[in-house]
């Protein structure tokens, strides 16, 4: 190992934020924790060993060993740490480098179907228009799907810091919310917004908030089958705002609702009923809550419906 | 009649956006690589360019600012289209003189004549 990378390897906050890990998780800081340990555990054999044993060479010799042995083993562990931080980085950049290379064909794919639709090539008939919304819905599935998979190995990366400002949470939740209105009505969804008057503007980065409003407004529309109603409320609690979305929609069965927040997770009752979706919608939003020093929650009867919140600091 | 330079690696949407770009009554020059669109920036004058930043030769950004270097080339709009949207890259681009980033994946073909079309009102 060259100097330069011995230098590189002590800087421990570099190599923490090269593998997107926190300090605790971090092997740099676990091995110089364990070398603190050792040395604590050193100190402390030779002072017991020097209170309870007369020959000072012996306890010298004790020393010597505990702390080889501690530190041998130190390393083995931290090594190991590091080899599955490293293979978990090379994963994030694979997905990222995969999902950048299809994300241009499948553009390209998009674009395309949407010029045969527009009939600016030829007349296209009914039926033909049929096939074709097919097909530039699958594309966009396919699009929306890599673009998760890149934000999912960016937050991995640590590639997706904040751009705060101060914004209005609520104007955001109601632009959000006349985006989906179309799609709302056509699955029968009413969606109903109750904020609370005179709420304070908040510094966040929007464009993170909005992946998290936009999924699960999009969640609660879409697992209500029939008619439904989704509520919303925006209130202040203290120094942080409280968001609430409320559905009554499939719900999520008990069994599933500890694996929800994970990375792929689909419910098993939504899976039979064939709704879209990657998993990953959750998992980035509470990547993001998290980051922005909130909390996220839901609670959810199957059958009955589901009620996710958030809370993020005013400032 | 306005000319608008597409400089694009990706022979699909040279061909779908020349297609509808002509029958918006504009005149569609192509160029494969960053190389060859320095070139015809300059002995064609568009009135726009359209520039993808992962290009073949010279990328996006090094096109970008040759063209705002360029006397001659420095005061077209450029309107940049790619699915590049890394840390920095929108700022990087929007500094360098960009006058629009657009990310391929969030916008329909006919948003993003709209916005060609309105860059070429202004």
């Amino acid at each position: 190992m060259k100097f330069k990378e011995v230098l590189s390897q002590l800087n421990i906050p570099v190599q923490c934020k090269k593998y997107g890990l926190s300090l605790w998780q971090c092997p740099q800081f676990l091995f110089l924790i364990m070398g603190l340990a050792i040395i604590c555990s050193s100190l402390a054999t030779y002072a017991i060993g020097s209170k309870y044993i007369e020959d000072p060479l012996l306890v010298a010799l004790i020393v010597l060993m505990l702390s080889a042995i501690l530190f041998i083993i130190a390393v083995i562990i931290t090594r190991s740490f590091e080899r599955l931080a490293e293979a978990n980085r090379m994963k994030s950049e694979f997905v990222s480098i995969v999902s950048h290379q299809l994300r241009s064909p499948i553009s390209n794919l998009k674009w395309v179907i949407e010029l045969l639709m527009s009939g600016r090539i030829s007349k296209v008939t009914p039926k033909q228009l049929e096939y074709f919304r097919i097909l530039k819905e699958n594309s966009g599935r396919m699009e929306e799907l890599v673009s998760d998979l890149l934000i999912v190995s960016r937050i991995e990366q640590g590639k997706l810091p904040p751009k705060k400002e101060w914004i209005s949470l609520k104007n955001l939740i109601e632009k959000l919310i006349r985006e989906i209105e179309v799609f709302a009505k056509a699955s029968n969804v009413k969606i109903e917004f109750n904020p609370e008057k005179n709420l304070p503007q908040i510094f966040t980065d929007p464009s993170q908030l909005k992946l998290v409003i936009e999924n699960l407004l999009d969640n609660a529309v879409r697992y209500i089958k029939g008619k439904g109603k989704v509520k919303i409320k925006l209130e202040k609690r203290g120094k942080n705002l409280y968001f609430e979305i409320k559905d009554n929609g499939v719900g999520i069965p008990k069994t599933d609702q500890k694996y929800i927040f994970q990375k792929f997770f689909r419910s098993g009752n939504i899976m039979r009923q064939q709704t879209e979706g990657s998993g990953l919608g959750l998992y980035i939003a509470r990547s993001i809550i998290n980051k922005a020093g909130g909390e996220i929650g839901f609670s959810s009867q199957e059958d009955k419906g589901s009620t996710f919140w958030f809370t993020l600091p005013i400032k | 009649m306005k000319t608008i330079l597409f400089i694009e690696d990706e022979s699909a949407l040279q061909k779908a956006f020349g297609e509808i770009l002509r029958q918006e009554g504009y005149q569609v020059v192509s160029a494969l690589n960053g190389e060859i669109g320095l070139r015809l920036a300059k002995s064609k004058k568009p009135n726009l360019i359209l520039l993808d930043l992962i290009l073949p030769k010279i990328n996006g950004f090094e096109v970008l600012k040759k063209l705002k270097e360029e006397e001659e080339t420095k005061d077209i709009p450029v309107i940049v289209l790619t699915n590049l949207e890394g840390i920095g890259d929108i700022d990087k681009a929007l500094e360098m003189g960009a006058t629009t980033y657009l990310v391929k994946a969030q916008y329909s073909l006919e948003e993003v004549v709209e916005k060609i079309k309105k860059t070429l009102e202004e």
